[in-house]
């Protein structure tokens, strides 16, 4: 029994992350007749992009941009899923460490395709500690899990697609979108624009959001400099080509564009170049048997991301040739990814949003007036205990490397908090550890 | 910049600080030099505490002495320093354990440093999140904890109102004869130097018996209230001194914000750069300490990570003069180098001002253990 067990956790490819780019290489893995293991800490498959609705176990296939489709061939497929885990180490290679509700499970793989995603970014202002300013892709979420929003004033602000994909959320929930502030300018937003019109299955995206945002102000060039309450948000305070303005609202979602989730390909030792993990065309990263796709390789949204998860599946499978097929549709993609870039890289005034009391940890409450004393990331950590919360620096990491140009530290286990004991577990039961998962067979 | 200096400090560690500080205050014109930033060494991979400790006469001697320094100092040191004298309980198993608490307490006592027996149900009240039952401990009540980063960062800054130079960033390619040459080509002229760079110091001082000595720690999320003092399993000396081997031994400590540090373990003949996790020796770490604290598995751990103790074969550091007389040595402290470095630090000096010691230098003296290399080696190297 344990043994058989045993034999179920051996994956030949192993995929981290069940968004578009997970479902795509376990599919392509799965079909190309390898043993396929999928494991997502999220109790439902989808990622970010395509996260479940309330009372579904399914990804929200209601876009109309391939989840449907996607899913379906996935779940034709003899693939492992494992939903609700969460990775947290490498205690030796070829295995990883999985923690859920206490349970520990060990995955052994012969390959590891990583396709993480991508998180938001969040840049302190003061007032964004306030109850009801929340991230973006945190509003999203809430309320496809059920937050009624029916009526309440809600102001998104920042950078990126997302904002007008949330506002599309929020606006089929009933809620007042009042305006949407995009930091980046008109300017700066045009090549991109017209960079959508060129590609008929962008313009189908636009439009839907267009429509479904349609009484929505978008304003470019705006950013919140402050949100005001009193113990709970009550207004915030938009710069707006210069001119200050105050908006009452009841919640406050910002995010200001994406960060890939290059924590796990780091921790295993994989190169990083300019905050992406290093990739070469079938998407296989610096340790031979590891592969990356999606977000985690360079922000590039939902098409280029299916295509690495295709290519990252095939060339793990051994079918390099097939996945070649790939690479001019994927050079085609990433040059999009190259215009998403462009057209929402944040502006240089951002970096004075924060005064100096304004908590940039929130985890350890350091404000920005001690951090930006230190020379480094380190230094500011060590002397601050600035991201040495249960976030370990994934928000203020990510926003002092904007505001003061730090990196952060290497990253070493257990990539997020876990009980004690799962880090005394060297080879844990597996029958018992992964009992009413939700997994095929 | 200024090139010439009383003393030159190799390292900004906490020994590296205290030692600073100490001759910046004599009125020496001192200049500390760090590779990386200040504490950033053994400083901030180990916990933090300010003990008693009675392996042998002579470390009683040094943590007592440098426990009293802390204690004098501890009204102004800032709040980041976290100084918290939550006392020390050494915890005993079973009878035969009590006994060894027993022969603490006429030790401890005899020397001057206060302690007090626990009974068994004196120690669960005091804990109750330790097993049930225990024999019993050992309260030690003035031994305390603080966050060593910012104890050395406040060190290095009263040296730095005393006129001491800090030099961050700057990695020392040699130090000796009077002159320390920086990595940028950068020549101090010294008329002392003071090498406290731990583990590293035998790369600038060829021939020292001190080796690195690997150690982990696991710290928790917040969870007031549900530790209020050290802890150190009795066997703990067992552990820290045995001069080879991996060993592993019960030790907790509280933050002020409740969150635990669990340690500890000690590992010989690693690489003094790779510092990643060993997944054994942590699992060896929590199965000893679920022992004691049976509740410990179930709290949340944030982070897990390691770094090098300076180890001597005696299990003492090296304070003092070398056969060159322009380099002196402070490192070798072990798992106690937050405790004594104000100690080292006073006793270095006194010994540079020809001023009389407060304890005796001499069990410190690098001249006790034989070079590992020949003198003539040592001069070339």
């Amino acid at each position: 029994m344990t043994t058989q067990s045993h034999l179920a956790h051996r994956f030949q490819t192993l995929i981290v992350g069940s968004g578009p780019a997970g479902i795509a290489a376990a599919t392509c893995a799965a079909e190309a007749g390898h043993r396929v293991g999928i494991i997502d800490d999220n109790p439902n498959p989808g990622g970010q992009i395509w996260r479940s609705l309330r009372g579904q176990s399914t990804p929200d296939t209601s876009h109309g941009d391939g989840a449907s489709e996607w899913y379906r061939r996935l779940t034709a497929t003899s693939a492992t899923r494992l939903q609700g885990w969460s990775v947290f180490d490498q205690p030796e290679a070829g295995i990883v460490r999985a923690e859920r509700q206490g349970g520990t499970v060990h995955l052994h793989y012969d390959n590891l395709i990583i396709a993480t995603g991508a998180r938001e970014r969040f840049l302190p202002f003061p007032g964004w500690t306030l109850p009801n300013v929340m991230g973006v892709g945190a509003i999203q979420a809430m309320v496809k899990g059920g937050l009624p929003v029916a009526g309440k004033r809600i102001v998104l602000a920042g950078s990126g697609p997302l904002l007008l994909a949330v506002a599309a959320t929020l606006r089929a929930a009933e809620a007042i979108v009042v305006c949407i502030c995009e930091q980046a300018s008109l300017r700066q937003l045009a090549p991109f624009a017209l960079g959508l019109a060129a590609d008929p299955a962008k313009i189908m995206q636009g439009l839907r959001y267009k429509a479904a945002t349609l009484d929505v102000p978008f304003h470019t060039s705006a950013w919140p400099v402050e949100a005001d309450g009193d113990g709970i948000l009550r207004s915030v305070t938009i710069l707006h080509h210069g001119e200050k303005q105050q908006i009452s609202c009841d919640y406050l979602a910002c995010g200001f564009h994406l960060v890939p989730n290059t924590e796990l390909a780091a921790m295993l030792g994989c190169r990083i170049e300019a905050d992406n993990v290093a990739v070469d065309e079938l998407q296989r990263t610096s340790i031979s048997n590891i592969f990356c796709a999606g977000e985690p390789t360079g922000i590039g949204g939902l098409e280029l991301s299916l295509i690495e998860g295709q290519i990252a599946g095939l060339a793990g499978a051994g079918q390099d040739k097939e996945a070649r097929l790939l690479l001019d549709k994927k050079r085609r993609a990433s040059h999009f990814a190259d215009r998403l870039a462009a057209a929402f890289a944040l502006r240089s005034e951002l970096k004075e949003l924060p005064q100096e009391t304004t908590l940039v940890c929130r985890c350890e409450d350091v404000p920005y007036g001690s951090l930006k004393q230190h020379h480094s990331w380190r230094a500011a950590k060590l002397h601050t205990r600035c991201g040495m919360g249960p976030c370990q620096g994934r928000i203020c990491g990510t926003a002092t490397h904007f505001l003061l140009g730090w990196n952060a530290d290497s990253v070493r286990p257990p990539l997020l908090p876990v009980r004690i004991a799962s880090l005394a577990s060297l080879e844990a039961p597996l029958n018992s550890a992964t009992s009413n998962t939700q997994e095929t067979p | 910049m200024t090139t010439s200096y009383d003393a030159v400090i190799l390292g900004a560690g906490i020994v590296g600080a205290a030692c600073a500080l100490e001759c910046a205050r004599a009125g020496m014109r001192v200049a500390i030099v760090e590779r990386d930033t200040i504490g950033s060494g053994a400083t901030a991979a180990g916990m933090g505490h300010v003990v008693a400790m009675d392996d042998s006469p002579a470390q009683l001697a040094l943590t007592g002495y440098s426990r009293s320094l802390w204690t004098r100092l501890s009204p102004e040191l800032p709040a980041s320093v976290e100084y918290h004298a939550c006392g020390t309980i050494w915890v005993a198993r079973d009878e035969e354990e009590m006994d060894e608490v027993h022969r603490k307490l006429a030790y401890y006592t005899a020397e001057g440093i206060e302690a007090e027996v626990l009974d068994s149900n004196a120690l669960a009240e005091a804990e109750p999140n330790l097993a049930r039952p225990l024999a019993g401990g050992l309260l030690v009540p003035h031994d305390a904890v603080l966050y060593p980063p910012c104890a050395a960062g406040y060190l290095v800054e009263q040296a730095q109102r005393h006129g001491a130079t800090l030099l961050l960033g700057h990695t020392v390619i040699s130090a000796a004869h009077g002159q320390v040459t920086l990595k940028d080509g950068t020549a101090l002229q010294a008329k002392i130097i003071v090498n406290a760079t731990g583990s590293l110091a035998p790369a600038l001082t060829p021939g020292l018996q001190v080796k690195p000595r690997k150690g982990h720690l696991i710290i928790t999320d917040r969870y007031p209230g549900y530790l209020h003092h050290q802890l150190v399993e009795l066997g703990y000396l067992k552990s820290a001194h045995s001069s080879t081997g991996d060993s592993v031994a019960f030790n907790v400590q509280p933050r002020k914000t409740g969150q635990l540090l669990i340690g500890s373990s000690r590992q010989f003949d690693s690489d003094s750069e790779d510092t990643s996790v060993d997944h054994k020796i942590v699992a060896a770490m929590i199965e000893r300490a679920a022992l004691y604290m049976p509740g410990l598995p179930s709290l949340s751990a944030l982070r897990i990570w390691s770094g090098f103790r300076a180890a001597t074969p005696d299990k003492l550091p090296l304070i003092g003069p070398t056969e060159d007389p322009t380099v002196f040595l402070a490192t070798g402290h072990e798992g106690l180098g937050i405790t004594t470095s104000l100690g080292t630090a006073r006793l270095l000096a006194d010994h540079l001002l020809s001023r009389p010691t407060t304890i005796p230098l001499a069990p410190y003296l690098p001249s006790r253990l034989p070079s590992s290399y020949l003198s003539d080696e040592a001069i070339h190297v």
